[in-house]
């Protein structure tokens, strides 16, 4: 009987390593809780939702082996002080071998120090501030498009409608807002349009009077910029309630989540930059149509997908291809692949900068310009701007 | 000169709100001498309050600010029991860590349950127009119903026999004691007036604002604002600090960047608290 109890010993030490060896372990925080706990929680069900699909299909090839992906996850409570000590702890402790970033500009450019100082490649699919990736990394990959892309859509529909509409840029004072209010203003410039308020407000700003009545007295007649999501909606509902009769308005990430229609009035006619619709019909060069992914994740987690799920699972869906082409799950390997790749998959085409001063930065995934309109006496999000990924016309002027 | 005039107005009617917010929280320190760190939390419970009884229930907006009123007095002094009474004539940051505790539970809970997820309550109510400038009518109604309460509340601080016992013990603990007031009972009054008083304030910026779990903080923070402004335990200097910083914010604003007040709250904020130690409004305690 000891004997047995012996070999048992042995044979589970023997085995303990194969099964280390064919599991994956993907380190990254999530805000479970604190401001940005909505938007990072979506990230995390597309990311859990592509983990689910690869295990359930026997995992990642790699040569000759497969990889099961085990996820190693920590709340960060929206805090980038957490952030770097967890990630410390995920390459150190918990032994991932890649990382996704966190949500959100500002804690992405905290744990950025982390993956770079270990050499852990990081897939960034929640930060889309591009300072982060011009200081010389070599292990980034941003997925989505710069945080100066963003309002590029919403300048070039509104000066369809009107070229020199005079236009109020407002919007939160943080590294990811003010990277897009610094880019929009330029196009808005170059472009003819007049600005005519350009105000950056407190993130945590709960009353937007003082800004609405400036924007009155400058008699604009469109708004560009907002922040992230209790900001926007609060500005959102009271540029409605204050009657600020704006013809056109877009703001930031707010309007991209489905509670926005909560709004009820206040959302009619909002648009949102968006980096991906459903609607947005891309001809994948590998994984899910735009569809299948929205019904599975629908599936799954039983509320609708929006861009911040697409881009976990883009995320995912990404490394996984990098890790079946370079046959290895060497991080250099992997990140030469990904340095390689020009693809499109249902978020859109990928490819990054190569040149040492911008490894890593997005510079090929296109954004569209969703609105909210009405459609049998619904509110729902349609696809306005480029024209050529259009579902409904642009609402203008709303006033 | 139009635009100005409208900040002005705007800034009064929201400051009073922000007044209403401060009094639970001046009200409790004046009578018990106790900074109340729930007191954020007390005021998203008042605007999930209202999302819940106006959603769930359809109970009309405006009608369920008596039973969030009753709800968050009945909290408040179970609230008291669980984490000030036995500590009371301990050292005050004892007092400070138990409510901030109590504080992290709620919104933890709070979290558990929505996320931080966007809430809103759409109330429609007819606005004032005057040139280019509108006034929300959830804004003036706000205003209106933070007068009231903080006049009810006057009428019973300074007309009824209870109201006479708080501000006996507000004044003297020890002596009112020897009166034979009950001052336990009186203390946990007090407290849960505080917290009724906060959630009131939750309810009527829910009726104006989206909100989530989280939006207490900034109310808190300004409430602090407001009580050095207006005296910390002094209830009519809270209305009128509220008053002076919801001006600042509408005024300031139109002269500067916005986002340049929320410095200048706080700049003010040290400089009455060096200067004006006992607040800027602070009259006599009675």
């Amino acid at each position: 009987m000891r004997k047995l109890y012996l070999l048992a010993a042995v044979a589970a030490l023997v085995a303990a390593p194969a099964f280390a060896d064919d599991m994956l372990t993907i380190g990254m925080t999530l805000s479970q809780t604190g401001p940005l706990n909505v938007d990072s929680v979506a990230q995390q069900r597309g990311a859990e939702l592509w983990r689910d699909e690869v295990n359930a299909a026997g995992g990642i090839k790699a040569g000759s082996k497969h990889y099961k992906v085990r996820f190693v996850t920590y709340d960060d409570q929206s805090q980038g002080g957490r952030v770097q000590q967890l990630y410390t702890r995920l390459i150190v402790q918990d032994k991932s071998q890649f990382l996704f970033g966190p949500y959100s500009s500002g804690l992405c450019a905290t744990a950025a120090v982390i993956s770079e100082q270990y050499g852990k490649p990081m897939l960034i699919t929640g930060g889309a501030e591009a300072k982060t990736l011009e200081l010389g990394n070599k292990y980034l990959v941003q997925v989505l498009s710069r945080a100066g892309e963003y309002l590029a859509g919403a300048i070039r529909a509104l000066e369809s409608k009107n070229a020199h509409a005079k236009l109020a840029v407002v919007y939160a004072d943080d590294p990811f807002s003010k990277a897009v209010a610094v880019a929009a203003r330029k196009l808005a410039q170059a472009g003819g349009l007049d600005i005519v308020l350009d105000e950056s407000y407190a993130p945590n700003t709960t009353d937007f009077s003082a800004i609405i009545n400036k924007t009155i007295s400058a008699s604009a007649e469109a708004l560009v910029g907002g922040g992230h999501y209790a900001d926007g909606a609060t500005l959102a509902r009271q540029i409605h309630d204050q009657k600020a009769n704006l013809k056109y308005i877009s703001l930031l990430v707010a309007p991209d989540s489905p509670q926005f229609a909560s709004l009820g009035d206040a959302a009619y006619g909002i648009t949102v930059p968006s980096q991906w619709e459903v609607q947005a019909a891309y001809k994948p060069d590998f994984g899910p149509t735009g569809a299948a992914f929205a019904k599975a994740f629908a599936a799954k987690f039983k509320i609708a997908a929006d861009y911040h799920s697409a881009l976990g699972y883009a995320g995912g869906l990404l490394l996984q291809h990098a890790i079946e082409q370079s046959g290895s799950i060497d991080a250099d390997k992997v990140v030469a692949v990904l340095n390689a790749m020009d693809v499109t998959t249902f978020f859109g085409r990928f490819k990054i900068a190569t040149d040492p001063g911008h490894h890593g930065l997005q510079v090929a995934h296109e954004m569209v310009l969703a609105q909210w309109q009405r459609k049998n006496g619904r509110l729902e999000r349609e696809v306005v701007w480029p024209k050529a990924a259009q579902t409904a016309d642009l609402i203008y002027p709303l006033h | 000169m139009l635009g100005i005039i409208a900040a002005i107005i705007d800034g009064v009617l929201i400051g009073s709100v922000y007044g209403l917010a401060a009094l639970g929280l001046t009200l409790i320190w004046g009578v018990m001498e106790v900074i109340n760190l729930t007191h954020g939390a007390a005021i998203v419970a008042g605007m999930f309050g209202l999302y819940l009884l106006a959603n769930a229930v359809h109970i009309p907006p405006y009608a369920t600010l008596p039973l969030i009123l009753i709800g968050g007095f009945l909290v408040g002094i179970v609230l008291y029991w669980i984490s000030v009474h036995r500590l009371m004539g301990r050292p005050p940051l004892m007092i400070l860590l138990s409510t901030f505790a109590v504080n992290l539970v709620v919104i933890g809970l709070g979290t558990a349950a929505w996320g931080t997820d966007l809430f809103n309550v759409p109330v429609s109510l007819p606005s004032v127009t005057w040139g280019r400038y509108t006034f929300s009518g959830t804004h003036i109604l706000a205003a209106a119903l933070t007068t009231a309460i903080a006049g009810a509340l006057y009428l019973f601080l300074y007309h009824t026999k209870l109201g006479k016992a708080v501000r006996a013990v507000a004044n003297n603990r020890e002596a009112a004691e020897l009166a034979g007031i009950p001052t336990t009972r009186v203390l946990s009054l007090s407290f849960g007036l505080g917290v009724a008083l906060a959630g009131a304030a939750g309810m009527l910026i829910a009726t104006m604002f989206p909100f989530t779990v989280l939006s207490g903080d900034a109310y808190q923070l300004k409430s602090f604002v407001v009580t050095a402004l207006g005296g910390l335990g002094n209830p009519a200097g809270a209305l009128v600090g509220g008053i002076a910083l919801g001006l600042i914010e509408g005024f300031a604003g139109q002269f500067m960047p916005v986002s340049w007040t929320l410095v200048i709250e706080f700049v003010l904020f040290v400089a009455v608290l060096i200067i004006f130690p006992r607040g800027i409004f602070a009259f006599r305690r009675a």
